[in-house]
């Protein structure tokens, strides 16, 4: 007799902590759920009644949108509060303003923060569920479990052997590391490509080849995952210019030739159009990007659902 | 007249060659060779049999925050924690607020060492004003005030002409200089090691090269001045190397080694638990061994703390946000014998000596030894006792230790200063 694996996590802190059959769960969930986003009454009755906190202390578009997209269709009531305007700015410690949450009766707290570590310490500092929506460099779980989710939609549901590059500033990246995480967990090689600055390869250590000849690396890929180049979050010195990126590693048309036919390009957003990315292969046939977003939502679901669950059973909240 | 003996302990005196069963005399807080009968008579006693007796402990670098942080140590309880721990010396470090760049700020530092210390506490004076690298302190003032040594005290003076100018200008005086050897520019928002750790945790890491750059113009200034230039925590194996040349070669230059530099790697932030931040960081397990074998082959001279104190409420935090240091007077015994002692690296009296006349030749301290008609400074311990590191157990106000809550081994049972029993306290 076979038993339904049981999701045994009060929170989703990062894709280094999870088996592969945890992720497979997630995906199972994700695919449980995705067609309800389809339906014109797209609410389902799963967490109604339920409280769901976005804590974002950095600014986001998309993976807030998606967290409080996704749990409004579970029919939770969302409240979001942005770092600006939390009275983390008053001098309110991180562990302060998670208790008065929790005081509040919230059941369960989706934090952006810039400080690495900083979800895992939040789970320690409170009974109910904590998920990370990227915390500094460390960890961006929901964007490798939509990234991986997208990949086995395009290239199947066994990942074993398929190679994927990751291209672009992995050392400031937090969706890099979940992403190098969930596809050695699955399976994939991965290739990481960028300036050498950008790309120690201190990062071999952890499984994954890096490369820094662009060529090289789109050669044999199936999959690109271009990232963003952050600007903002690095000194001066890793690199040149943003126009001497771009002539090095960014992805234009004639460099997309090199890869395979099949090959398909995703990336996380915000995309800098003409940096990393020419514009017009973002819009091309080979980009699933929008598509990775449509599938943010399905996770971002069946994450909530899990820990939720979880919760529930052990009477967390 | 005040009579101390301590009897039928192992006496380790390792600058006098000195390890036997035996007795400690004092009298009117200097060691004596022996005691007259009557002076046996009236003698306070110690019965030390089963324990370790040795010279009181040196700390060549400690945080005691006042004036200006009373709220994560004091002179008085910050003197507590060191006689806790065996230390008869130490010595404080000049980023108090004010920091020590002032008559002023110095004499304050005196007159509060005089009315609160229970040990001697020497004060530091920095080497620039405000500790900013721009400009040079008063540095003989500094000295005439009661300073024993220079220092801008957690910051390391970036600017090479300001910094070849103060050792220049302090060895006029015979003062040491002590410097944090850290490239500013190259740890600029980082808060841990560089290196695999960092990656996997998303933490900005400081490259060893910040500190094997600043060791080294350091060796370069001693070398073409002839300064007397201390370097402070060492904790990367190239700068073990370049030292170990430098001296080779003749270099005037001088290294300390903390507790946890020597116990602990950088494998122990996994959990981002901020009671492991500190500055240098702690880094690879090559590194931790490299400076062990510094110290064995003399290349390191010593063994410093580092002390510093942090509050609860400060150290909780996310990582990024939390401040450097680590509490480190009252478990420098305990975890030293286990790095070293336990594992059998080197034996008891080779410790001692690391934690005593290795540091007051650093400084030419008239200290760290049992020779007769020295200051009667002797440290009294039980080198397998456990303790447990409880905010209870330390008598430091500030409890951020990477042993919080587990057990040590090696404990002091007695400190005496000058010829006064200063640990067990008092009160």
């Amino acid at each position: 007799m076979s038993t339904e694996p049981e999701w045994n996590r009060k929170d989703l802190v990062g894709i280094e902590d999870l088996s592969r059959e945890e992720l497979e769960m997630i995906y199972a969930k994700a695919e449980e759920l995705k067609p309800t986003l389809k339906r014109s009454q797209k609410k389902q009755p799963i967490l109604r009644g339920y409280t769901v906190v976005n804590l974002f202390m950095e600014p986001s578009t998309r993976t807030r949108l998606a967290f409080e997209i996704a749990a409004t269709r579970l029919s939770a009531d969302v409240i979001t509060v942005s770092g600006n305007a939390s009275s983390l700015v008053k001098g309110e410690s991180l562990r302060d303003t998670a208790m008065n949450i929790q005081a509040l009766n919230a059941d369960i707290i989706i934090m952006r923060h810039s400080a690495a570590g900083s979800a895992r310490y939040l789970s320690r500092c409170i009974d109910i569920p904590v998920i990370n929506a990227g915390d500094g460099a460390h960890e961006h779980p929901t964007q490798a479990l939509l990234d991986t989710f997208t990949l086995r939609e395009k290239l199947g549901k066994d990942l074993r052997g398929v190679k994927v590059t990751i291209l672009g500033d992995i050392l400031f990246s937090r969706v890099a590391r979940s992403n190098i995480w969930a596809l050695r967990k699955l399976g994939a090689e991965v290739t990481l490509a960028g300036p050498s600055t950008l790309v120690p390869k201190q990062f071999e250590h952890f499984g994954v080849t890096v490369i820094h000849d662009l060529r090289e690396a789109l050669r044999d890929a199936d999959a690109v995952m271009l990232l963003r180049i952050q600007h903002e979050r690095q000194s001066s010195t890793h690199f040149p210019s943003l126009g001497e990126y771009t002539s090095m590693f960014g992805l234009n048309e004639k460099r997309a030739n090199w890869l395979k036919p099949g090959a398909i390009i995703m990336h996380p957003g915000p995309i800098n159009r003409g940096v990393e990315l020419d514009s017009v292969l973002a819009d091309s046939k080979r980009s699933v990007i929008l598509e990775q977003v449509t599938n943010g939502i399905a996770v971002r679901m069946a994450v909530l659902y899990l820990c939720a669950h979880y919760a529930a059973k052990h009477r967390l909240a | 007249m005040s009579v101390v003996w301590i009897k039928n302990g192992r006496v380790i005196d390792p600058a006098n060659q000195r390890d036997e069963i035996g007795d400690v005399y004092a009298v009117d807080g200097k060691i004596v060779e022996s005691l007259s009968s009557q002076q046996k008579q009236q003698a306070e006693t110690f019965d030390a049999q089963g324990l370790t007796v040795s010279p009181g402990f040196i700390d060549l670098h400690c945080h005691l925050r006042e004036p200006g942080d009373r709220h994560k140590e004091t002179i008085a309880s910050g003197s507590r924690a060191a006689a806790k721990g065996g230390f008869t010396t130490v010595l404080c470090m000049s980023n108090t607020k004010p920091p020590a760049d002032s008559v002023g700020a110095i004499r304050q530092i005196v007159d509060l060492i005089d009315r609160d210390s229970i040990i001697n506490v020497l004060p530091t004076g920095c080497l620039t004003m405000n500790r900013e690298g721009k400009a040079l302190a008063p540095i003989g003032s500094l000295k005439q005030a009661g300073a024993v040594a220079i220092s801008d005290g957690g910051h390391c003076v970036q600017n090479n002409e300001i910094m070849r100018r103060g050792v220049e200008y302090a060895s006029m005086f015979d003062l040491v200089v002590l410097d944090h050897c850290e490239d500013a520019n190259q740890t600029d928002g980082c808060v841990m090691n560089e290196g695999l750790w960092a990656l996997r945790l998303g933490l900005r890491g400081m490259p060893s090269a910040a500190e094997d750059i600043m060791v080294s113009r350091n060796v370069i200034l001693s070398s073409h001045y002839g300064a007397r230039i201390h370097l402070q925590h060492i904790s990367s194996a190239y700068a073990v190397d370049v030292i170990r040349r430098a001296k080779q070669r003749g270099v005037k230059i001088t290294a300390e080694a903390t507790p946890h530099h020597i116990s602990l790697t950088e494998a122990s932030l996994k959990d981002y638990n901020t009671s492991f931040k500190v500055v240098p960081p702690l880094r690879t397990e090559a590194d931790r061994q490299a400076l062990i074998e510094g110290l064995m082959d003399g290349t390191i001279d010593c063994i410093a703390t580092a002390h510093a104190p942090h509050t609860e409420i400060e150290k909780d935090k996310e990582f990024d946000y939390a401040p450097f240091g680590m509490n480190g007077l009252e478990t420098a015994l305990s975890v030293c014998l286990d790095t070293l002692v336990r594992s059998k690296l080197v034996d008891l009296s080779t410790l001692i000596g690391y934690l005593t006349h290795r540091a007051a030749a650093v400084l030419n301290l008239d200290c760290g030894t049992l020779s007769p008609g020295t200051s009667a400074d002797v440290t009294i311990f039980d080198p397998e006792e456990s303790w447990q590191v409880t905010p209870d157990t330390l008598a430091s106000l500030s409890h951020n230790s990477p042993w919080l809550n587990l057990t040590l081994r090696g404990k002091v049972k007695a400190t005496y200063y000058a010829g006064k029993r200063v640990y067990p306290f008092a009160d």
